[in-house]
């Protein structure tokens, strides 16, 4: 192992890099793309969806019920239709997401007493926007409901608190329920998966495509320095690529960021280690570069955009899928990320994460060394 | 004519089929897919690990408790002694939510005040945070419903048959169980199509020029519309392959209901593959080696699949965002998806959107291929 050696190899990779301006491109344009991508296109939570009403009764009663709806921020209530026929059109072609229907015995009903049901005809096709819809129209319709009842019970004479049970929550480490802060730690994990694993293998496999891995190997070089001198520009463009991400993060879309820095840099540089040691196994395994670039987004930023816990909350998944989740790194990237950034955990309880993010990259990079190895003999 | 095209084709395919591994991306990486997403891409909530802390311990807080314990979508564990472990615990993210009743809340209850519950929720994941705090403002809601109707009970019992009360019945349409799988499965079609379709194209015709079999093909008597189409059909008919199979395997392994017509979903896979096929070839005129191909690629796809709605509502978006979406084949490929699965939508609902993938399919293949004979002069 000679470290001028290794440097050299290192240099002509970045040469290599530099000329290659597309590649360059990548590495600053694919962060801020994706950290624009997330940050403004996933949200989660709805406001002002398109909603039909039906009003069979055409009362004052249930004219208050609709102003309810209206006064909300959730509903925008599109067009009011005066048969069936036009609510299931607007379900079926989307224009409505929700529909309102209130019986013609509405207010007759609620004169006389009892229980009157109104329907919420929902598009269910997203069950998320579903839910949380349900959610929200069960809460106005509760609240008239309410209303509706002290008023009854004050004019017979009896005064009732209208709400006796009062929920009040307070949401932890994600104060507004902000979308962008549950996503944007998560992004880091996407793209360090790219530059590590899909950048990586595209490169080594191109110099095993074009036959120019044979005349480095006939030179001095050793496997070793072969490796390292190929890896290390990749891992320093992917700690640029940290620090990039997280000032994007913090500066842009102002996510909190809690924790320590330099723990930040630590976790990241070992899951770096891991998903460049995977790219190039990959790349030695892979013959063409097509096979080697799917393969790379297949066992590295597929688990990380599904499987880490970025989108979709592990506990959620079957158990068989949460224990494989067990045995991918950007589970334990992800975690890490999100708990620095958001509840700011100090380093010493992130050890559960890290202790496993650790071993995965001396097992990877000792995997990765074999393979090489063995492909050169 | 024919008889260089037919010549062509043989080529092709012995090309693609012949390689191992490129046969086996054509059918692994797309049915693992499916596989994956259909467990883990989940927005459903179930059995969110709670703690309760009751300070009060009355008859009213117990049964309050009962009910979360009684819910499917909350699995209480423990019941705490002081609040700094329901923070502690809330912190280590053992517990999602913790539920705080104080001494005091049956008193407050009996005496007709607002009695509070304290609810913490661990918003690191918003969209969990968000659905979770609508059960738990349902559970509370209903359980003042009951006191209230208990209460009227003793104060008034001749009033308990007729007050008057809202209810809301809803009825989430085409998705009654309100399942993520239902929403997901008819996605992911169409996102794993566009991903191998682009990919394929673009690299099947990037390659030729880097290895310098271009300008052998060149030579030959074939005419440059020879080339393209047969450079498109072999990648259109596995395209079409492809979405059969995706769809055959999420259909029958996730049960997801196929409610329209075959013929509708296959015209709109054939308007989408084409788009997809012109996007492949402009890519494959803009990039002279492989990895600039794969790297653009990227750069198409991430963006495509952000902006399409596969997984995060358009009309959440900032409004220069949703304007950019109308611009993405996939938007209307998964209105038609969704469409025929889930809702049983026929041509005359779903019109518009093959209508704007045809005219996306023209625009993209004409640029594509004035642009390709132009990199061939």
């Amino acid at each position: 192992m000679n470290f001028n050696r290794m440097m050299a190899v290192a240099r002509k990779e970045i040469i290599q890099i530099v000329r290659d301006s597309r590649s360059l491109a990548i590495v600053v344009l694919m962060p801020v793309t994706l950290m624009l991508l997330f940050g403004y296109g996933v949200n989660l939570d709805l406001k002002g969806l398109p909603v039909y009403v039906l009003d069979r009764d055409g009362s004052q009663q249930s004219q208050d019920l609709l102003k309810h709806f209206q006064a909300s921020s959730y509903f925008h209530i599109v067009r009011a239709v005066n048969d069936y026929g036009s609510i299931t059109h607007a379900l079926d072609d989307g224009s409505a997401k929700l529909a309102i229907v209130i019986p013609w015995n509405f207010s007759q009903r609620l004169s006389e007493g009892g229980t009157v049901e109104v329907q919420a005809l929902v598009d269910a096709t997203d069950d998320n926007t579903a839910n949380v819809l349900i959610g929200y129209t069960q809460a106005v319709v509760q609240g008239y409901s309410a209303e509706v009842q002290t008023r009854w019970l004050s004019r017979h004479g009896q005064q009732i608190q209208p709400s006796p049970v009062g929920v009040e929550t307070r949401t932890w480490y994600n104060e507004n329920l902000e979308s962008s802060a549950f996503i944007i730690p998560g992004v880091l994990a996407l793209v360090m998966s790219v530059i590590g694993a899909f950048l990586t293998s595209l490169t080594i496999a191109r110099e095993w495509e074009r036959g120019t891995m044979e005349q480095l190997i006939s030179t001095p070089v050793s496997a070793m320095e072969i490796m390292l001198g190929k890896l290390t520009p990749y891992f320093a463009l992917g700690m640029f690529d940290v620090v990039l991400c997280a000032l994007i993060a913090m500066d842009w879309f102002h996510v909190p960021f809690r924790g320590s820095f330099i723990t930040l840099l630590i976790s990241s540089a070992l899951f770096l280690v891991v998903v460049l040691s995977l790219g190039f196994f990959i790349s030695v395994l892979a013959k063409t570069q097509f096979a080697a670039s799917q393969i790379a987004l297949l066992v590295t930023f597929l688990p990380a955009f599904l499987l880490s816990g970025f989108l979709f909350s592990i506990e959620q998944m079957p158990a068989a899928l949460q224990w494989i989740t067990r045995i991918l790194p950007a589970r334990y990237y992800v975690s890490v990320l999100k708990k620095i950034f958001l509840k700011g955990t100090s380093t010493a309880m992130l050890s559960a994460d890290l202790i496993p993010l650790a071993v995965f990259a001396l097992v990877l990079a000792v995997l990765a060394t074999r393979a090489f190895h063995k492909r050169l003999t | 004519m024919f008889g260089r095209l037919k010549q062509m084709l043989i080529k092709e395919f012995i090309q693609v089929f012949r390689d191992k591994r490129t046969r086996f991306i054509l059918v692994g990486p797309p049915i693992i897919q499916m596989l994956v997403f259909g467990y883990a891409a989940t927005y459903e909530i179930r059995n969110v690990p709670t703690v309760v802390l009751d300070m009060d311990n009355s008859q009213e807080s117990r049964e309050l408790i009962s009910l979360f314990t009684a819910s499917p979508y909350f699995h209480v564990d423990r019941q705490l002694t002081n609040s700094k472990q329901l923070g502690d615990l809330i912190e280590k993210g053992d517990a999602t939510v913790g539920l705080e009743i104080d001494a005091g809340f049956a008193r407050k209850l009996r005496g007709g005040q607002t009695a509070p519950l304290q609810v913490i929720v661990d918003s690191t994941n918003s969209n969990t945070a968000l659905i979770a705090s609508g059960y738990i403002t349902q559970i509370a809601i209903g359980y003042a419903q009951i006191y209230q109707k208990d209460r009227i009970g003793r104060i008034a019992p001749q009033l308990t048959e007729t007050v008057p009360s809202v209810q809301l019945q809803a009825r989430p349409w085409y998705n009654p169980g309100l399942k993520s799988r239902w929403f997901f499965v008819p996605g992911v079609i169409g996102s794993l199509t566009l991903v191998l379709v682009v990919t394929l194209t673009a690299f099947a015709v990037v390659r030729e020029r880097e290895i310098g079999t271009l300008e052998q093909m060149m030579v030959t008597p074939i005419r440059p519309a020879e080339f393209i189409l047969g450079k498109t059909i072999p990648f259109f008919l596995i395209g079409l392959f492809d979405v059969s199979l995706i769809a055959v395997v999420g259909t029958v392994w996730f049960q997801v209901p196929f409610r329209g017509h075959v013929s509708v979903l296959l015209t709109g896979s054939i308007l989408f593959i084409l788009c997809m096929l012109g996007v492949g070839l402009l890519i494959s005129t803009v990039s002279s080696t492989q990895q600039q191909a794969m790297v653009t690629a990227f750069f198409f796809i991430m963006p495509a699949v952000a902006f399409s709605g596969f997984g995060f509502p358009i009309a959440t978006m900032p409004q220069w965002m949703q304007y950019l979406t109308y611009l993405v084949p996939l938007r209307y490929f998964l209105v038609v998806l969704r469409g025929t699965y889930l809702k049983g939508a026929g041509m005359d609902i779903l019109w518009p959107e093959m209508a704007a993938m045809a005219g996306l399919a023209f625009s993209l293949l004409t640029i594509s291929i004035l642009r390709f004979h132009k990199a061939l002069d």
